[in-house]
């Protein structure tokens, strides 16, 4: 392996993490790293268990075995609230902004937090308006009447508030137009410019590979694979055999 | 003739009066649905124990609003204790749980109460005595001070839900509550929250109210069965279904013990609750659902 | 050639602006192993939610054995002869694993009998058992379906699907959550109980898709945008395109 893949001190561990949804074995066993300020990609086909990774991650399902280690610290079945203030921010599939609450709203969940001066406040909505400025356009909106597309930049916003040491995406093109999916690849350029590592969970192939350092390729709840983005082609045999028909 | 009318009139006021304080009790109801899924049966008692704690009060110091703002308080505390000793280790169990908890704390509650203070009604006087002429009745001003201090109360909680810091973590978490952790809200104390200021406005109701009646152990039953048909006629969760319908269902009774007595006109709470369920069972003040 | 035992002509669903299925003619001939694969939001779970009378087609026919059953309840549909296994395990947790079997079985002997007991339904039983036997569960007939393993529990909402006697099998991916053995046992089930059924798979397990099916549908943004043989649909490069959106 090249020296991109070398793991001094990773910023998000996982260490052979088993993770059952009630009798469903989702995660089998699965390992993987993203170093301070990296852009890592899963890709894999539906019900591999990409997003179950990313909610082990989060906090929101608890590992049955395995390590979850963030920042040096063990944060396997931590709380979620904990995990974000602890500088983990989580887009889900679907978005999930807060739909009755105004798009200034939804960034105040992530803006009040301890220890924030109003300064700061105002200048990461300021930075925020200024990447996303139809979010400022419509700042008095309520959520649930934006498109799809503004949606997920609410999602991604929402959670560059925490200003998070990592941000998991998933699946952040998922239902949007195809000129939108460059869109989403400025931003994750964007995210790593300003030394944020991101997770980055796709069935997008040629976004994740120019976005991302480094790919892991996911099936049936393990890593199959693991390759430098610079080492794969979107028609490469592997990416057909996990990902094609 | 012009006697009905008027009758109809002074029963309209009637209505709203008890509507209000109804509403005061009603909200923190389903507010706590609403945010922790939790209905609470111990709801009645808080409200009982504010009016005690109002007599209490009221004797050592003489003052009217000051046993209303310590009632209010010390029951507020007393409810955040509940939910956190009682409530928060059933988090993500069987709704059954919470309901066997929370009738379990109003049993103790009530006894409680019963040994403290014994089965014999207590009176809160009222801090407004004078009255003003409606129509052909004396009319006390008391009355008309609930329903605007009721008003005032539900006001100032929904400025607060709209405008407070506080006020958005509770309506994120009432949409979302993986997604309100998820963006660092301590949603266990979200819910501690809540629950602290609905024991609040169920005690403040029990103040209020407490001029107009006996304080004793079982006033709560009444009420939090009235309280129980609102928040299902409001729509479960809705706070300003639950205001609307406390209002509807008080003018519905008061309008009825024209012709019946008091206690027969309670019958028309459950006929509108019936009908509700039969045609609008998630409540006639929300929008159909699609 | 006997004729098709299902045929959709121009199967539509549409929700306000958006659709989910567009004119969807599909012909699956008696005996078939058909699976339909396709992206997220393809229209799969929609098609057979069409099938299965769950939900009402905006428009067009479903032809069943020359029958029209579009928009039929769900229990009709059951009746006619299609069946169906769930994503998420739809068993009875607290019966044993015969009961599960025996109430689908007994929805074809309907009886008016209330002062029977249901053990002197031979019939029933041994439909029952038979089923059971087809999915490798007999020797766990008494076992509480909860202490079933995930596995053993997928299987069992495919032997509850069998035992309401379909000539029409729709799985609903059957290997979801299974482990890699868990899989390859299912994937014999099928092939097994293939004999004597048509079946109707919808599978993203790609490996379980072109080893069982003989033939394929792929279907995107609700239209089909392909159908062939495993070995056809492997070498077409709109699929391959579509799949990996490049």
């Amino acid at each position: 392996m090249s020296a991109a893949l070398a793991t001094a001190e990773p910023l998000v561990r996982l260490a052979d993490v088993h993770t059952y949804y009630a009798k469903s074995h989702i995660l089998d066993g699965i390992s993987l790293h993203v170093g301070r300020g990296e852009v890592v990609g899963l890709l894999g086909r539906n019900g591999v268990g990409k997003s179950t990774t990313l909610k082990t991650i989060m906090g929101l399902v608890r590992p049955s075995s395995g390590s979850v280690q963030f920042d040096g610290r063990e944060i396997g079945g931590s709380a979620p609230d904990r995990l974000a203030r602890l500088g983990i921010g989580y887009v889900p599939e679907d978005r999930r902004i807060f739909r009755l609450l105004t798009v200034m709203e939804n960034l105040r969940t992530g803006l009040d937090r301890r220890g924030v001066t109003e300064n700061r406040k105002q200048a990461l909505l300021a930075k925020v308006f200024e990447y996303f400025p139809v979010l400022g356009e419509r700042r008095g909106q309520a959520g649930g009447t934006l498109s799809g597309g503004e949606q997920q930049m609410l999602a991604i916003a929402r959670a560059m508030m925490l200003e998070p040491k990592i941000i998991l995406l998933d699946e952040p093109t998922e239902g949007l137009m195809p000129r939108m999916v460059s869109q989403i690849g400025a931003i994750i350029d964007v995210l790593r410019h300003d030394g944020v590592a991101v997770l980055l969970v796709e069935q997008n192939v040629p976004l994740t590979l120019a976005s991302c350092a480094r790919v892991y390729i996911i099936e049936k709840g393990a890593v199959r694979h693991h390759a430098a983005s610079s080492e794969l082609g979107a028609n490469d045999e592997v990416i057909r055999q996990y990902l094609g028909v | 003739m012009q006697g009905l009318l008027d009758l109809i009139l002074i029963q309209t006021v009637n209505g709203i009066v008890t509507g209000m304080i109804l509403a005061l009790v009603a909200s923190g109801l389903t507010l706590i649905f609403g945010i922790m899924d939790v209905v609470n049966f111990a709801h009645g008692e808080l409200f009982m124990l504010g009016a005690y704690l109002g007599v209490v009060v009221l004797a050592t110091t003489g003052s009217f609003w000051l046993a209303l703002l310590f009632a209010t308080l010390i029951v507020a505390l007393l409810g955040a204790a509940l939910q956190i000793v009682t409530l928060r280790p059933l988090i993500g169990r069987d709704p059954l749980t919470t309901i066997l908890a929370t009738f379990g704390v109003s049993l103790v509650l009530q006894n409680y109460a019963l040994w403290q203070f014994g089965p014999v009604a207590r009176k809160i006087g009222e801090p407004i005595t004078s009255h003003f002429t409606l129509f052909y009745l004396e009319y006390p001003w008391y009355r008309i001070a609930i329903a605007a201090l009721s008003a005032g109360i539900i006001g100032s909680l929904w400025l607060f839900l709209k405008y407070g810091r506080y006020g958005i973590w509770i309506r994120a978490t009432i949409q979302d509550r993986v997604m309100a952790q998820a963006m660092g809200i301590p949603v266990p104390w979200v819910y501690t929250a809540v629950f602290a200021i609905g024991a609040g406005m169920a005690a403040a109701s029990g103040v209020l109210f407490g001029p107009l009646v006996g304080v004793n152990h079982a006033m709560g039953l009444d009420w939090i069965l009235k309280a129980f048909i609102v928040v299902v006629v409001g729509g479960m969760g809705n706070l300003g279904g639950s205001i609307l319908a406390s209002i509807f269902v008080s003018l519905m009774e008061a309008y009825a013990s024209i012709w019946v007595s008091p206690a027969q006109a309670v019958i028309a709470s459950f006929v509108v609750l019936i009908l509700t369920l039969l045609f609008r069972p998630t409540g006639l003040f929300v929008p159909t659902p699609k | 050639m006997s004729a098709p035992l299902l045929r959709t002509e121009g199967l539509s669903v549409r929700f306000g602006g958006l659709s989910a299925l567009n004119a969807v003619d599909l012909t699956v001939a008696r005996g078939e192993i058909r699976a339909i694969i396709g992206p997220n939001g393809a229209g799969k779970s929609t098609f057979f939610n069409c099938l299965t009378g769950v939900l009402r087609p905006t428009s067009g026919r479903i032809l069943f054995n020359g029958e029209d059953i579009a928009g039929f309840s769900p229990d009709k549909v059951s009746r006619k002869g299609i069946a169906r296994s769930y994503q998420i395990t739809n068993i009875l947790p607290n019966a044993t694993t015969l009961e599960n079997v025996r109430i689908a079985a007994q929805s074809r002997r309907h009886s008016w009998s209330l002062l029977t007991h249901h053990g002197s339904f031979r019939d029933i039983i041994e439909r029952a058992e038979a089923a059971l036997g087809s999915v490798n569960l007999l020797h766990k007939a008494d076992e509480i379906a909860a202490n079933l393993s995930h596995g053993e529990q997928r299987n069992l909402e495919i032997g509850i699907a069998l035992a309401t006697e379909p000539s029409l099998l729709c799985l609903d991916e059957p290997t979801a959550g299974m482990s890699a053995a868990e899989t390859r046992e299912t994937m014999e089930l099928v092939r097994r109980i293939s004999e004597n059924l048509t079946i109707l798979i919808v599978e993203h397990d790609m490996q379980v898709v072109m080893e069982l099916a003989h033939r394929i549908t792929v279907l995107h943004y609700g239209q089909i945008l392909a159908e062939g043989t495993p070995g056809e649909i492997q070498r077409n490069s709109r699929v391959l395109e579509v799949y990996l959106k490049t």
